[in-house]
């Protein structure tokens, strides 16, 4: 069947302005949006720039808002839109768009990165044997190591795209809840410093959009939840 | 713009971030460099687990892994390479679970261990739990923590910049060039060492488990730099791909209990491997599944079959397969507690690859020369450990044993060296290379090239070969090579020109499939993976040999290297 898409543009070498090309393709109602974009790619117009690697949902190249909702492209299926009135394709908010579908992630790997493990001093240790944890210490931290880094809960949370730019983000407060919570981490100091700054996990306001769109399903805004818990009960410890 | 470093590893899945934390851990100057993200590199679709002898549910030693693998590999395998990634098995998971992965545990608080296919108690007796995991996403879980142990340890990323060549001084390798995808600047890597952690070659087929960034460039790049290629023949085709998708769902879903049934909904397997029935080797399971369909036995006369999970029930497996759960309901529309997966064998890895040492050291010839300054790890190499048909499970940890072995090996020989002198006007080699095909005007496009490309190594050269269309199939990728001569670029610009990329991946492509082709149509015998119907049988007297094949002006020309045998003689494989 046919089916129409209709896609943001912008070439930095060419366009002043971006602006919205239509395609009109054969798919099945079974076939991936992403296969479809690559139908655009290889028959329609070969300047067409978006990223995809795996392509079935854990690689997390693919982030993309698709009829106004974000998403990742090779997780919907044309039958999941009311296909006869057309599918909108358009990158992921917030970010700066380079070209076409492809955004500037360095803002979105610079606040993952400023996340870091515990310390392990392993430069030329040869561990032995595993260090204990119980299934219950082990699942107290399971949801978030969901995340595929997709960033697609930046293109969908209300406070960094309209409030507080700066804001730390879902994504990166989960990363960090990850270590937090492990009961191997001897001392989540560091992790929990880099979320107490300002634009930390403060300027969460639990709008649950995160929770809403993450492709993965994680409770993103009740891990966030469960690190502010964490960080007042230890200011109560510590004042006591 | 050049740049220098101590290390440039050109790849970043398992493999090469373990030889990067390694390197960077000993103060070494590491870049790691990746055509996507590093974060999107194939390792993440890694599912089932990571095989070690821990012991940690039931006794099991190295030896039995061992042992294992080389019936896996149909002997195919370095007996001595085996050895040393089975003993180093544990450390390795040790060294992980130390960094931070979050691995599944058992009741005692160890880290949980399940079935996989082909590892056995006491040399084959019945199946053993040896393969460590992370509920499904063992992959992605290890990339995660090696990604934040990297950034930790002061690793530099160079995301979505493209390799085209390696540098070469003399004989000594000192860097690798290639443009910024972002910009198609070139870029140009000046190093004491180089280290190949490129992956796979899955996209030269139509059905693949594989991402679209496995398109074989480290193989090409060792070809252009007149390396040999070992044991390319052997190709694995993994029994459970979502028909039609190629989507992987992992063996673990068998380790847990699921069966495959035919279309008259017998459970098949119990006749084609009586001891470990759904759990033998890959290479067993598919072969299978492909006689059921040819003799009729495929789902509504169709050429799939069903993998039934309804027995694991919705909470075991919402709890030990969540993301096989998820994407089977994606795709599908299935609950896999509730219904049968169509299943098809899916390319999934290839055995062979870029010779090494058990040092990561990239071999150049048969005698073992070692080629200075230039390794291999992870997928692209080819140690080799996998032989004829890897075994579940032992690709994970050979990219740890092997990454960091490789780590270590340009860490005690670097001290000495001194940073060799770039090549002449290596930027303009790739300015020039680019502009050439930006400027291509013929009538060819890759996209249907590529096409062709896949479905003729799906028809002639996937899980049964024979010699007619090995020769079809290298007569088409002769004409396809010359199609590829009169390819027009439609895309001029410069910021994300992916048609120019797959135009340079495609041309990789073409060459390894030839390799690929050229070395099953030399191997007149079935071993692992590599199962000729003109040739039905095991040859060890002729062919207990590794296939090495280079590229000379005058076509690939092929030689043999001796298969280093140990304690575990070849013997009839049956499971």
């Amino acid at each position: 069947m046919h089916i129409t898409l209709k896609i943001y543009r912008f070439n930095p070498e060419k366009d002043k302005e971006p602006y919205y090309d239509t395609f009109t393709i054969e798919a099945g109602p079974d076939e991936r949006i992403l296969d479809c974009l690559n139908r655009v790619r290889w028959l329609k117009d070969s300047t067409l720039a978006f990223r995809m690697s795996c392509a079935h949902g854990i690689c997390g190249s693919d982030g993309l808002t698709i009829n106004g909702q974000t998403c990742l492209a090779c997780q919907k299926l044309v039958k999941d839109y009311d296909y006869n009135n057309g599918i909108t394709i358009e990158p992921l908010k917030y970010f700066e768009v380079i070209k076409d579908l492809i955004v500037d992630l360095e803002p979105f790997f610079k606040r993952i990165n400023s996340i870091t493990p515990p310390t392990t001093s392993l430069a030329n240790a040869e561990p032995q044997k595993e260090r204990i944890q119980t299934p219950q210490e082990r699942n107290a931290f399971d949801d978030a190591l969901k995340c595929i880094l997709c960033a697609c809960c930046y293109g969908a949370c209300p406070v960094i795209t309209e409030q507080d730019s700066e804001f730390i983000g879902p994504a990166a407060i989960l990363r960090a809840q990850r270590y937090i919570f492990d009961s191997r981490t001897a001392n989540p100091q560091m992790q929990l410093a880099v979320l107490k700054k300002p634009h930390g996990v403060w300027g969460c306001k639990s709008y649950y959009m995160c929770t809403v769109v993450c492709p993965k399903n994680i409770k993103v805004t009740a891990a966030i939840l469960r690190t502010k818990k964490k960080i007042i009960s230890e200011q109560q410890s510590n004042q006591q | 713009m050049i740049q220098q470093y101590d290390v440039v590893v050109i790849g970043g899945g398992i493999a090469g971030l373990t030889t990067a934390l390694t390197v960077a851990q000993n103060n070494c100057r590491v870049a790691v460099v990746s055509k996507v993200h590093v974060t999107r590199s194939h390792s993440v679709a890694a599912q089932g687990g990571i095989a070690a002898a821990l012991g940690n549910e039931e006794n099991d030693h190295p030896e039995w892994h061992s042992y294992d693998t080389m019936k896996g590999s149909d002997y195919l395998a370095d007996q001595d390479a085996v050895e040393t990634l089975t003993k180093q098995a544990p450390n390795a998971i040790y060294l992980l679970e130390h960094l931070g992965v979050p691995f599944s545990r058992n009741k005692e608080g160890k880290i949980e261990q399940r079935r996989f296919g082909g590892h056995t108690k006491n040399y084959g007796e019945a199946p053993i739990k040896r393969a460590c995991y992370v509920s499904d996403r063992t992959g992605r879980a290890i990339m995660d923590t090696l990604y934040d142990q990297c950034i930790r340890s002061g690793v530099t990323f160079q995301n979505e910049v493209y390799i085209q060549q390696l540098l070469f001084t003399l004989n000594y390798c000192c860097g690798a060039a290639g443009y910024d995808i972002a910009t198609m600047q070139p870029r140009v890597f000046h190093a004491k060492n180089v280290v190949l952690a490129t992956g796979g070659c899955g996209k030269i087929y139509k059905t693949t488990s594989n991402g679209f960034a496995s398109t074989g460039d480290g193989f090409a790049l060792a070809l252009d730099a007149v390396l040999p290629l070992e044991d390319m023949e052997f190709v694995q085709f993994h029994p459970t791909g979502i028909y039609g998708l190629g989507i992987l769902i992992s063996e673990a879903a068998r380790a847990e209990g699921g069966v495959l049934r035919n279309g008259l909904g017998e459970r098949f397997m119990e006749s084609y491997a009586p001891i470990l029935k759904d759990l033998a080797a890959r290479d067993v399971v598919s072969r299978a599944i492909l006689q059921e369909v040819a003799e009729g036995r495929g789902v509504n006369g169709k050429d799939y079959v069903f993998l039934d999970l309804r027995e694991l029930g919705k909470e075991r497996l919402a709890q030990k397969l969540p993301e096989i759960t998820s994407f089977v309901k994606t795709y599908l529309g299935i609950d896999p507690s509730e219904a049968q997966i169509p299943v098809a064998p899916t390319c999934h890895y290839i055995m062979g690859g870029i010779p090494t040492d058990v040092n990561g050291h990239v071999l150049a010839d048969t005698l073992g020369a070692v080629l200075p300054g230039l390794f291999a790890v992870g997928e692209c190499a080819c140690v080799s450990v996998h032989g004829a048909n890897r075994l579940g499970c032992n690709s994970l940890i050979d990219l740890v044993v092997f990454g960091k072995r490789a780590g270590l090996s340009i860490i005690s020989e670097s001290k000495t060296q001194s940073l060799p002198p770039l090549p002449l006007q290596t930027e303009s080699t790739v300015t020039d290379k680019i502009n050439n095909l930006l400027e291509s005007k013929g009538a060819e496009r890759v996209p249907p090239l590529r096409e062709r490309l896949q479905y003729l190594m799906t028809d002639q050269c996937s899980v049964f070969r024979n010699h007619r269309g090995l020769e079809n199939a290298m007569r088409q990728i002769q004409l396809l090579k010359k199609n590829y001569l009169n390819l027009g670029l439609t895309n001029k610009f410069k910021i994300f020109n992916y048609e120019l990329q797959e135009a340079l991946e495609f041309g990789n492509m073409l060459r390894v499939a030839e390799v690929i082709v050229y070395s099953a149509l030399q191997r007149h015998e079935s071993r692992g993976a590599h199962f000729r119907s003109d040739y039905p049988e095991r040859n060890d007297k002729e062919w207990l040999k590794h296939t090495f094949v280079n590229e000379t002006p005058t076509g690939l020309q092929v030689c043999y290297k001796p298969v280093v045998i140990g304690k575990f003689a070849p013997q009839k494989r049956s499971y």
